[in-house]
C-alpha cells in the first residue's frame, strides 16, 4: 500500500491531466473505502524520509484538509469525524507529525507544523493531547536549528488555531518565554529568530496576562523593538508586525514605549526598505484606529468608568509625526491610480494622514498648509499631486469653521488643476480632492456652503467636462458628482441641481457608453452615480425621470439580445445588467414613491417585470440579485396588482430561496417575500405551500449562512399577517422552530459583541413572526390554536426580561408581542399574563422608558392588556 | 500565520452603492413591515367574552398603582372596547340593554366650568333627538338607542353599510358612528366616529376623531340626500373652539337642526365610554327646550325627580363611577315593598333639597315614588341631578361660560392640565 500511494500522490501532481485525474480518483476512492488506513498512510508518507518530497508534502496537505474546511458545516463534519476514529490511529498519525518536525527536508517540516496545528485545533478544546505542549516545549531545548525552528513555527500555527482560553496559563508562560528567547539576539541563528518573531504575532493574544506584569511586558518589548533593528529585512518586517498587532491588542499598556516606537518608526520610514517602512506607517494608522474609536465611543469624555483610556499619542506625536508622511507623500510610482493592486509608501503615508487628521482635528491643519502652499504649483507633478493629496487627506477631522475659508479659496484652482494640469495623477488626485470638499463640506447640516448659485454652474460645467478624461480621472469626477448631488438630499422641492439635469444625467449615460468604460470602474462609477442623481432629485426634475426609464430598460433589452457568449463576455454581461437594475431599482422606488409620477409610471411596469425575468432566465442555477432587489421595490410600488406576475415570477423566488451558496441573495429573496405579502395579502396565499417548505428547510440547513435566518422569522410573520388564519397549517412546523430557536435565544448573548448582535437580531425575527401570528389570527374563529403556545411565549418574553441584555429594537418587538398576545387571545390571556413571572414590571419598564418607539408600543400593549384582562 | 493584507482602501468611495442600494431595500422592507404591523393593532379585536363581562372577581393586576382606587365594578364598564357589534346584536331582553347602553361616552352636566375651557376643550351645539349607535357593516346600517333597541335597520352609504359594489375594504370591516336621530329632518347628525372601515379610534384624541370625522364621513356620500340604497341622510356638526367666536356661534348662530344644549368635548380625551368629565353638557333655556326634565306626560313637574339606584344594604346611588350615595330606605320599607337590589326607583327632591359640605353631597331630602319604565337602563348621574337643581335654583349662564374663556380669567388660572389628562388615562385603564 504504502508504495501505492506515493504512486498515487506523484501521479496526483503530473502534468498530464489524465494521469493527474485518475490518481485523484484513487485517493479518493482510498479514503471512501478505509479512512483511518488512508490518514495513516498519509501521515506515514510525510514522516518517511525516504519518500520524495514532493508526495510528503502533498500527503501532509490532504491531511490537513482533511481536518478543516472553510464551510462552518463541512468543517464541523470533519472535526466529528476526526474525533470519532480509533484513539491508537490517532495517536499513531501524531507521532508521525510530531516525528516529522525533526526532518531536515523544509518543505517536510513545514508541512507537519501547519497539520500539528490542525489537530491540536481539534482536541485542546476537548482535554486531548494534553502532552503536546510540553512535546513541543521539550523540542527547542534541542540542538538542531531546523528542528528548533520547526518547532517555533508549530507554535505560531498552535496559537492561531486555538483559542487563549484552552490552553493553562503555566503553557502560556513557557510557549512566551521560548518564542521571546528564539527572538532574542543572543540566538544566533537567523531562521530560528524569524521563526520566533513570526510565532510571536499569534501568540499575542496569548499574552494578556504577561502585558499585564511590567517585567514581562518590558522584556516583551524591548526584544520586539530589538529585533526591528535586525540585520535581516524578514525580521524587521516581522517585528514590526508584532508592533502593529500590539498596537491594537494593547494600546492601553504602551505609553511607556510610545517614545522609542516613534524613533524607531520614524527611522524604518525614512530609511528602511518598503515591505519594513509600511509596517511603519501602518503602526500609526493602526494607533489612529484605536483612538478614533475610543474617541467615538466616549464622546472625548472620559470617566473613571471609560474601559480603555485615550493616551492622546498621535496629539503628542503631531510635530513629528505630520512632516513624516507628508515626506512619503512625493514618494508616487508612476501609473499607480491605474493599477488596482498598487500599495506603496506614498499610498499608506496619505491614508494614514487622513487618518491623523480624523484623530486630531483642527490641529493638523496648520502643519500641512504650508507643505501645500510650498508645493502645490511647482513643475514637478510629484509635488503638486502630494500637495493636493495632504490637503484631500485632511478635509475629514478638523472642522468646518476650520476649512471653509481655505476650502473657498482652493476650490477655483482645484477645478481649474481639474481641467489643465498636464499630468493625470494630478488630475486624478484633484477629482478625488473635489468629492472629499463636496462629502464633507457640502450638504444641509454645513452652515456656510462652498456651493453657491455663483459657482455651482461653473463646478458642474468642469465635472462634465472632466468625465471625458481617462477612465480614472472620469471615475473620480464621477465619485465627485455622486457626493455633489448626496448633498442636496434633503432639499424639499427645489434643487439647485435641476437646470442641470438633463446635461447631468446625458453626461453620465455618455459616459456609460465610452469604450473605455470597463477600466477603473468607470462605468459602475457612472451608473452609481446616476442612481445618486436619481435619489436626490425632486418633483421638479420627476418627468425627466420618467424619461429615463424607457432609455435604462432599452439598454438592459439590448444586453439580453447578445447571443452565444465567452464565459468571460458572460461574466461582462452580468455585471451590467446588475447596473441597470439597480439603476431601475432606484427609479422604481423614486416613481412609485410619489402619487403624481406613480399613476404614469404604472405604463411601464408590465415592460419591467417583463426584462427582469428575462434576466433572471438569462442563467440557470442562480437569481440576480439586483433584479431580485428591482422585484421587491415594484411589487411594494403596486401593491396587490403584482399578483398577476406572480405565476411566472414564482419559480425565480423559489431559485432565490434555495441559494445556500450566495447567501445575499437568499436575503434579499426573503426580504422579497415580505414584501409580495404585503402587496398581495391573502392572494399569495396560493404560493405559500412553497415558500414556506423553502423557508423551513432554509432553516434547519447548516449550509446557509446565519444571517439569513431572522429575517426568515421575521417573514414567517409577514406571512401569518398576510394570510390570516390560513397560517394553521403551518403552525406545526413553524412553532416548534421558533420554540426551539427562542430557547437557543435567550441565553445565547454574552460571549462577545458579535454574538450578542447576532442574539438580538434573532430574537428580533422570532418575536416579529409571533406579533404576525397573533395579529393575522385576531378576530378569526381560531385564535384557539395558539393557546398552547402561548405559556411557551409568554415565558421565553420572561426570560428575556430577566437576562437584561435585550437591545431596544427586541424590547420594542417584545413588548409588542405581549399586546399582540392580549389583543388576539382576550380573555383567555388574561390569566396567563397575570401569572407570568415579569409581564408587569416588563411593561412598566417599557411605559417608562425614554425610547419613543418603546413607549408607544407599551401603551398600546397596556391597553390591549387592561381589555383582555377586564373581559 | 500571515499577517493580514495590510492595503487600506485609496481613494474610494466608502460605501459602495451596490450596498446602499441593499441597506435601503432593507430599511424600506422593515419600515413596511412596523406599518402593517401597526395597521392591524388598530383594527379593532373583536374578541368578546359578555358572559365574563360582569365578572365582579376580576383584578387589574396589570395596571399601574394610579388605577387602584378605582373600584372593582369600573373594570367592566372599561372594557367596552373590545367587543363584536355583530355578535352583541344577537342578544336579547336586558343583557342587549346594558352592552349598548355602555358603549356610548355619556357626558356629566357641566355643573362648573372647567379650567382652560378655550385651549383644551370643543363645543358644538347638540342637536335635539335621539342618541344612538349607528353600526355599518356586512351589507347594512343598523342604529340602536341608548337602552340597545333597534331604531333602525336600513341600507346607507356608510362603508360596508348597503349591499353595493364597496371596494373600500373587506365585507366584514365595520364602522361605528355616535348619531343624534333628528326626527324632524329625518337626519343622523354624527356627533363622534368610534370605528371606520375597522380602524379602532377609540383611543385616539377628540382632536383627531373630529378630524377624522369631517375628512372621512363626506367621502362615502353618506352625507348626500337619501336615495335607493341610502335611506337616511347623514350630516356632521359644526365643531367650534372653545372661544367668544365659538361659543357665540354655538349658542346664537343658526343651525338646521333643533338645538338641545351645548356638548363640550376636551380635545385630548380618548373616547371613553360610560360617564366621562371630559365631555360635558350644557343647557340653558335659549339653546334647548328641555332645560329642566319633563315627566312621561311632557310636563316638567313642580319638583325636581331624580333616578336613583337601590343596593342590597338599602343604599340608593347615582350611576357614576364610584357611585354617589343620595340617601338609604330602611329594612321595614325594603321588606314591605319587595324592592330588589339593582332597582331603580323614582324620588322626588323635598323642601329640605340637597345639602353639601365641602362641596361633597351630605344629604338629600328625597321621597320614594315608585319603580321606573322598564325600558330604563340607569340611573341618574350626580352631575345632571345638581345640574338640574341648579337649574331651578341658581343655573350657571351663558354669561358665566362667556366670562371664564375671556383673558383676564385664564391669568388667574394658569394651572396646567396635567390632572385632566390623569383623568383620562385612568378611563382607558
Amino acid at each position: 500500500m504504502a508504495m501505492e500511494v506515493t504512486m498515487m500522490l506523484m501521479n496526483a501532481q503530473s502534468v498530464d491531466g489524465t494521469v493527474r485525474k485518475q490518481a485523484e480518483e484513487s485517493l479518493k476512492h482510498f479514503q471512501e473505502q478505509n479512512l483511518p488506513s488512508f490518514l495513516l498512510s498519509l501521515s506515514g508518507e510525510l514522516a518517511n524520509e525516504e519518500k520524495p518530497v514532493d508526495s510528503r508534502k502533498l500527503g501532509g496537505l490532504i491531511l490537513k484538509n482533511a481536518l478543516d474546511a472553510k464551510e462552518q458545516h463541512r468543517k464541523f463534519e470533519l472535526v466529528q469525524r476526526w474525533l470519532a476514529l480509533d484513539s491508537s490511529v490517532k495517536a499513531q498519525i501524531k507521532s508521525c507529525l510530531l516525528q516529522t518536525l525533526s526532518s531536515p527536508v523544509h518543505d517536510a517540516r513545514s508541512t507537519a507544523s501547519q497539520v500539528i496545528a490542525k489537530v491540536a485545533g481539534i482536541e485542546l478544546p476537548h482535554n486531548q493531547w494534553p502532552e503536546l505542549v510540553g512535546a513541543l516545549l521539550s523540542n527547542i531545548h534541542q540542538l538542531p536549528p531546523h528542528v528548533k525552528q520547526a518547532t517555533l513555527e508549530t507554535l505560531g500555527y498552535l496559537c492561531e488555531e486555538v483559542s487563549p482560553d484552552v490552553v493553562d496559563q503555566d503553557h502560556v508562560n513557557k510557549i512566551l518565554t521560548a518564542v521571546v528567547q528564539g527572538m532574542n539576539s543572543s540566538e544566533g541563528n537567523n531562521d530560528v529568530r524569524l521563526a520566533a518573531t513570526r510565532a510571536l504575532y499569534n501568540a499575542l493574544s496569548f499574552a494578556q496576562a504577561n502585558f499585564s506584569n511590567d517585567m514581562e511586558r518590558d522584556y516583551i518589548m524591548r526584544v520586539v523593538c530589538e529585533s526591528t533593528l535586525s540585520s535581516e529585512l524578514k525580521i524587521r518586517q516581522a517585528a514590526f508586525e508584532c508592533l502593529v498587532s500590539i498596537s491594537s491588542t494593547y494600546y492601553d499598556k504602551l505609553a511607556p514605549y510610545i517614545q522609542d516606537i516613534f524613533n524607531i518608526t520614524a527611522k524604518a520610514v525614512k530609511e528602511d526598505e518598503e515591505p519594513v517602512a509600511l509596517q511603519a506607517i501602518e503602526f500609526w494608522s493602526s494607533i489612529c484606529d484605536e483612538e478614533i474609536d475610543i474617541i467615538e465611543e466616549y464622546g472625548g469624555e472620559f470617566s473613571a468608568e471609560s474601559d480603555i483610556p485615550c493616551f492622546y499619542f498621535i496629539k503628542q506625536a503631531l510635530p513629528a509625526l505630520v512632516p513624516l508622511l507628508l515626506e512619503t507623500l512625493l514618494k508616487q510610482e508612476e501609473d499607480q491610480d491605474q493599477d488596482e493592486g498598487a500599495w506603496n509608501l506614498a499610498m499608506a503615508g496619505g491614508t494614514c494622514l487622513g487618518l491623523v487628521a480624523r484623530t486630531v482635528g483642527d490641529d493638523i491643519v496648520p502643519l500641512v498648509m504650508p507643505f501645500i502652499q510650498e508645493n502645490i504649483t511647482k513643475p514637478d507633478w510629484r509635488q503638486r499631486e502630494g500637495a493636493t493629496y495632504a490637503f484631500g487627506s485632511i478635509l475629514e477631522g478638523p472642522s468646518p469653521d476650520k476649512l471653509t475659508s481655505i476650502v473657498n479659496v482652493a476650490l477655483n484652482f482645484m477645478l481649474s488643476a481639474l481641467m489643465k494640469d498636464p499630468n493625470n495623477h494630478v488630475k486624478d488626485t484633484t477629482a478625488w480632492t473635489l468629492g472629499r470638499i463636496f462629502e464633507f463640506l457640502h450638504g444641509s447640516t454645513v452652515d456656510t456652503p462652498i456651493i453657491t448659485q455663483a459657482n455651482c454652474q461653473q463646478i458642474i460645467t468642469v465635472l462634465l467636462q472632466s468625465m471625458k478624461d481617462a477612465p480614472n480621472v472620469a471615475e473620480k469626477t464621477c465619485g465627485a458628482l455622486y457626493f455633489l448631488a448626496q448633498g442636496y438630499e434633503d432639499v424639499d422641492s427645489s434643487s439647485p441641481l435641476t437646470p442641470f439635469f438633463q446635461d447631468i444625467v446625458q453626461a453620465l449615460l455618455t459616459v456609460t457608453h465610452r469604450e473605455d468604460a470597463g477600466e477603473s470602474r468607470l462605468r459602475t462609477a457612472a451608473y452609481e452615480t446616476l442612481n445618486e442623481v436619481v435619489r436626490c432629485s425632486t418633483d421638479e426634475t420627476a418627468l425627466m425621470v420618467m424619461q429615463l426609464a424607457p432609455i435604462i430598460m432599452t439598454e438592459l433589452h439590448q444586453t439580453l439580445e447578445s447571443q452565444k457568449l465567452s464565459s468571460d463576455e458572460r461574466e461582462k454581461q452580468n455585471e451590467l445588467q446588475g447596473l441597470l437594475c439597480g439603476c431601475l431599482q432606484v427609479m422604481i422606488q423614486k416613481l412609485g414613491g410619489s402619487e403624481p409620477t406613480k399613476y404614469v409610471f404604472v405604463q411601464y411596469v408590465d415592460q419591467m417585470m417583463g426584462l427582469f425575468l428575462r434576466v433572471f432566465a438569462c442563467r440557470s442555477a442562480t437569481v440576480h440579485e439586483e433584479a431580485m432587489l428591482a422585484i421587491g421595490a415594484l411589487a411594494y410600488a403596486i401593491g396587490a396588482d403584482f399578483v398577476k406576475y406572480m405565476p411566472e415570477f414564482y419559480k425565480y423566488l423559489e431559485m432565490g430561496l434555495q441559494n445556500f451558496e450566495e447567501y445575499q441573495v437568499c436575503a434579499i429573496t426573503v426580504g422579497v417575500v415580505g414584501d409580495i405579502c404585503r402587496a398581495l395579502e391573502d392572494k399569495v396565499l396560493p404560493y405559500c405551500d412553497g415558500i414556506m417548505t423553502h423557508l423551513l428547510k432554509d432553516l434547519s440547513s447548516n449550509q446557509l449562512h446565519r444571517s439569513v435566518k431572522p429575517p426568515i422569522f421575521s417573514c414567517f410573520g409577514d406571512i401569518a399577517l398576510a394570510i390570516g388564519e390560513n397560517f394553521e397549517k403551518y403552525l406545526m412546523y413553524a412553532m416548534p422552530m421558533l420554540q426551539s430557536a427562542a430557547e437557543l435565544s435567550v441565553h445565547a448573548s454574552g460571549v462577545d459583541d458579535e454574538m450578542a448582535e447576532y442574539t438580538n437580531l434573532l430574537r428580533n425575527g422570532i418575536l416579529e413572526a409571533y406579533s404576525g401570528i397573533f395579529q393575522g389570527f385576531k378576530n378569526s374563529p381560531k385564535t384557539q390554536l395558539l393557546m398552547p403556545f402561548s405559556p411557551h411565549i409568554l415565558q421565553f418574553l420572561d426570560s428575556l426580561y430577566m437576562e437584561k441584555d435585550m437591545d431596544d429594537v427586541v424590547m420594542k418587538t417584545a413588548i409588542g408581542v405581549l399586546g399582540d398576545l392580549a389583543d388576539t387571545l382576550g380573555g383567555n390571556a388574561g390569566s396567563l399574563i397575570q401569572q407570568s413571572v415579569s409581564s408587569r414590571d416588563f411593561l412598566n419598564e417599557c411605559l417608562s422608558s425614554d425610547d419613543h418607539l418603546i413607549k408607544e408600543s407599551a401603551e398600546w400593549a397596556k391597553s390591549a392588556i387592561s381589555r383582555a384582562i377586564s373581559v | 500565520m500571515a499577517p493580514p493584507d495590510l492595503r487600506r482602501p485609496f481613494k474610494r468611495l466608502p460605501v459602495s452603492d451596490q450596498q446602499k442600494r441593499r441597506e435601503l431595500a432593507l430599511a424600506r422592507q422593515a419600515q413596511s413591515r412596523r406599518d402593517s404591523q401597526h395597521h392591524a393593532r388598530c383594527i379593532a379585536s373583536s374578541v368578546i367574552s359578555l358572559q365574563n363581562r360582569e365578572d365582579p372577581q376580576v383584578e387589574i393586576e396589570i395596571e399601574p398603582e394610579a388605577e387602584s382606587e378605582l373600584s372593582p365594578t369600573s373594570a367592566s364598564s372599561l372594557s367596552s372596547r373590545d367587543f363584536d357589534v355583530l355578535q352583541a346584536s344577537k342578544l336579547r331582553g336586558p343583557e342587549v340593554r346594558k352592552w349598548f347602553a355602555r358603549q356610548l361616552m355619556l357626558p356629566e352636566w357641566m355643573i362648573d366650568v372647567p379650567p382652560r375651557l378655550n385651549s383644551d376643550w370643543y363645543l358644538l351645539a347638540r342637536p335635539a333627538g335621539k342618541r344612538c349607535f349607528v353600526v355599518s357593516s356586512n351589507g347594512t346600517t343598523v342604529s340602536r338607542l341608548r337602552n340597545g333597541s333597534i331604531l333602525h335597520h336600513f341600507p346607507s352609504a356608510l362603508p360596508n353599510g348597503a349591499r353595493t359594489k364597496d371596494i373600500s375594504g373587506p365585507a366584514h370591516s365595520f364602522s361605528i358612528l355616535d348619531c343624534i336621530f333628528h326626527e324632524p329632518d329625518q337626519t343622523y347628525y354624527v356627533i363622534d366616529m368610534l370605528c371606520w372601515r375597522g380602524y379602532s379610534l377609540y383611543d385616539c384624541s377628540a382632536e383627531f376623531r373630529f378630524f377624522w370625522l369631517n375628512s372621512k364621513l363626506a367621502e362615502t356620500g353618506a352625507c348626500d340626500p337619501p336615495s335607493l340604497y341610502h335611506r337616511y341622510r347623514f350630516s356632521s356638526v359644526p365643531i367650534y373652539e372653545c372661544d367668544h367666536i365659538g361659543l357665540h356661534e354655538a349658542y346664537m348662530g343658526v343651525s338646521p337642526y333643533t338645538k338641545d344644549g351645548l356638548l363640550f368635548y376636551n380635545k385630548h380625551a380618548h373616547y371613553q365610554t360610560g360617564n366621562t368629565p371630559l365631555a360635558l353638557v350644557w343647557k340653558d333655556e335659549n339653546c334647548s327646550l328641555y332645560i329642566l326634565d319633563t315627566d312621561n306626560k311632557g310636563q316638567v313637574p313642580a319638583q325636581q325627580q331624580v333616578v336613583l339606584e337601590l343596593h342590597d344594604d338599602g343604599k340608593l346611588t347615582t350611576s357614576d363611577d364610584p357611585p354617589v350615595v343620595c340617601g338609604c330606605l330602611d329594612t321595614d320599607f325594603l321588606q314591605q315593598s319587595g324592592l330588589q337590589s339593582g332597582s331603580l326607583l323614582r324620588f322626588v327632591i323635598g323642601e329640605g333639597g340637597l345639602r353639601f359640605v365641602d362641596g361633597k353631597l351630605e344629604m338629600a331630602d328625597i321621597h320614594y315614588i315608585g319603580k321606573v319604565n322598564r325600558a330604563r337602563a340607569f340611573a341618574d348621574g350626580y352631575s345632571k341631578i345638581l345640574f338640574q337643581y341648579n337649574a331651578r335654583r341658581s343655573p350657571l349662564k351663558i354669561d358665566d361660560l362667556v366670562a371664564s374663556i375671556s383673558p383676564c380669567h385664564n391669568q388667574e388660572d394658569g394651572s396646567p392640565d396635567v390632572e385632566m389628562i390623569d383623568n383620562d388615562a385612568k378611563g382607558r385603564g
